[in-house]
């Protein structure tokens, strides 16, 4: 991880402007992201974290600063970046596999072999019986695995996820982030990875950056190094190394969380 | 599931719910049935002047004159024609509006209050018009089956099309969609289970639109055969076209029931 950064925030600010007044969302942000490393991303709610992820995928534009993906700006959205959103938004009119390719499809990929790679991956992913069936058919945890084999698929060199799986139940979640995190270190992806819950970013980062209060600015960036047992890496199990708990509470203070 | 391994307590339990649902069956069936039969009773009994009411063997006698004639067949299948002809192009113009609408957030701003004005409007006021415009013939009566539904479609459709998930749209913005894959492929089917019920009321609508355009028109339809039934005091052609009327619209809103649960099996 010493080669140059994949991903380079520099500087990065943005405010919104509505009739009644202005929000600034993101004060100065500035990250460097290298390749393969899983960056977990915490704030109090409503601090800018989803607007900070809209802007690296180029859906807005910021008021100041840039992203660099790979030494090029980031204007608008491109097939490099990858992004999986709170719910999963398969279309209930697709069959899972039809699900699945619209990405490539939009992008005009679709071929024998990548149709052929498709189901090969929801094969992989325990989906293989449900290629031809509908998303109303499959349960949250599956329809997310479903989601995020739709967002592997197009080969982005950076993955985006914000809160993948804040709408599922607590044990669907603690599985399913489980599966997800042995994913995505299997495929070698880059992630930034936005959570408001403690436990699963310490589980599934390299690192965590905690950001402030609104306007989001960086608090901290925390290097995660935990001791698994028996050596074999998921995020399951790195619940359970003697350092969690001092992540977590280091964490929890300087999320600096009142309930009002 | 299998029938086998459900307890004798479900068992009843399912048994009940059909049972209800028979019972429910037959009571609307013998309603129907005793209604014609007092119906007819009284008309020969002279309760009621038939003159005024007809009665069921005499609507049947007329049914089956104009059948022979071959009279039924030609005023039917002209409004069914006019009515098919209306309420698919009001759809169809209806949801090219609506999309045009979609693609164009400004003129969409724009005419929204003349849409609302146009839809509290009843439109078969316009029919009068529309026919001088148009003409005296099948043409002004299609127009006006059109004009009343395009404007409640426009309606229905734009409010589906900005109902779609934001995040839906972001998602294809991230796959790189222009305007129009966003539309194909997510604004519009999202939509379709709408334009199918848009098009069950638009078959309503334009039957309306139709009948009244045959009233003023008056040289053919089942609209034609009622005006001409009240000018000749003739009730029993009056009461028979008001039942085919009942009868041939059900049957078309019955058909794009059968087509909608056909091809929307996901839309549960
Ligand atoms: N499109 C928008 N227009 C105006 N304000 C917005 C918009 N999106 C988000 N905001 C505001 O920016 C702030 C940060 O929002 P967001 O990035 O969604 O926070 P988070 O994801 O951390 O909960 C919030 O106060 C929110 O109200
Ligand atoms: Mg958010």
């Amino acid at each position: 991880m010493s080669k140059e950064p994949i991903l380079k925030i520099r500087d990065l600010s943005m405010t919104y402007h509505r009739l009644n007044g202005e929000v600034k969302a993101i004060e100065r942000i500035d990250l460097d992201v290298y390749e393969g490393e899983i960056i977990g991303i915490v704030g109090p709610s409503g601090c800018g974290k989803s607007t900070l992820l809209s802007i690296i995928a180029g859906l807005i534009k910021p008021s100041s600063g840039q992203v660099l993906l790979n030494g090029k700006k980031v204007e608008k959205p491109t097939k490099d970046i990858g992004y999986m959103f709170q719910s999963d938004q398969l279309f209930q009119w697709r069959t899972i596999l039809d699900n699945v390719l619209l990405g490539l499809e939009i992008q005009g990929r679709v071929t024998k072999e990548s149709k052929k790679n498709a189901e090969n991956m929801l094969e992989t992913y325990g989906l293989g019986d449900f290629i031809n069936s509908y998303p109303g058919q499959l349960s949250g945890g599956m329809r997310q695995r479903a989601a995020l084999i739709r967002t592997l698929i197009v080969e982005p060199k950076l993955l985006l996820l914000d809160e993948p799986f804040s709408a599922l139940d607590y044990q669907t979640r603690l599985a399913i982030s489980d599966e997800v995190g042995l994913i995505l270190k299997k495929e070698k992806k880059t992630v930034l990875m936005v959570t408001h819950d403690i436990a699963e970013a310490i589980s599934m980062s390299d690192r965590i950056v905690v950001l402030s209060n609104r306007p989001a600015t960086i608090k901290d960036i925390i290097e995660i190094k935990l001791t698994v047992p028996q050596g074999i890496w998921s995020p399951i199990k790195c619940r359970e190394a003697p350092e969690f708990r001092h992540y977590f509470n280091k964490i929890w203070k300087e999320l600096d969380v009142h309930v009002k | 599931m299998s029938n086998n391994s459900i307890s004798q307590e479900h068992y009843k339990y399912l048994k009940k719910i059909k049972r209800r649902k028979q019972i429910i069956s037959i009571t609307q069936v013998t309603i129907f049935i005793l209604a014609i039969i007092l119906w007819e009773i009284a008309a020969r009994l002279d309760l009621i002047d038939t003159f005024l009411t007809s009665s069921p063997s005499d609507i049947v006698k007329m049914f089956v004159k104009m059948v022979e004639g071959g009279d039924l067949a030609y005023h039917v299948g002209i409004s069914i024609v006019e009515n098919i002809v209306g309420f698919t192009a009001g759809t169809f113009l209806g949801v090219i509006i609506a999309t045009a609408l979609w693609w164009s957030d400004f003129w969409a701003k724009v005419l929204e209050p003349y849409l609302v004005v146009l839809n509290t409007l009843p439109k078969t006021a316009l029919a009068p018009i529309i026919i001088i415009w148009i003409g005296t013939g099948y043409q002004g009566i299609i127009v006006t089956a059109i004009i009343t539904s395009v404007v409640i479609t426009i309606m229905n459709m734009f409010n589906s099309f900005i109902s779609v998930d934001e995040d839906k749209i972001k998602l294809l913005k991230t796959f790189g969609a222009s305007k129009l894959q966003t539309f194909t492929k997510l604004v519009f089917p999202q939509s379709i289970p709408a334009m199918i019920s848009t098009l069950k009321v638009n078959i309503g609508l334009s039957w309306i639109g139709v009948i009244v355009g045959e009233f003023l028109v008056s040289r053919a339809g089942i609209g034609y055969l009622i005006v001409y039934g009240g000018q000749v005091f003739q009730f029993d052609l009056i009461m028979m076209s008001l039942f085919i009327l009942t009868i041939v619209s059900v049957v078309m809103y019955k058909l794009v029931s059968i087509i909608e649960n056909k091809y929307l099996k996901w839309h549960q």
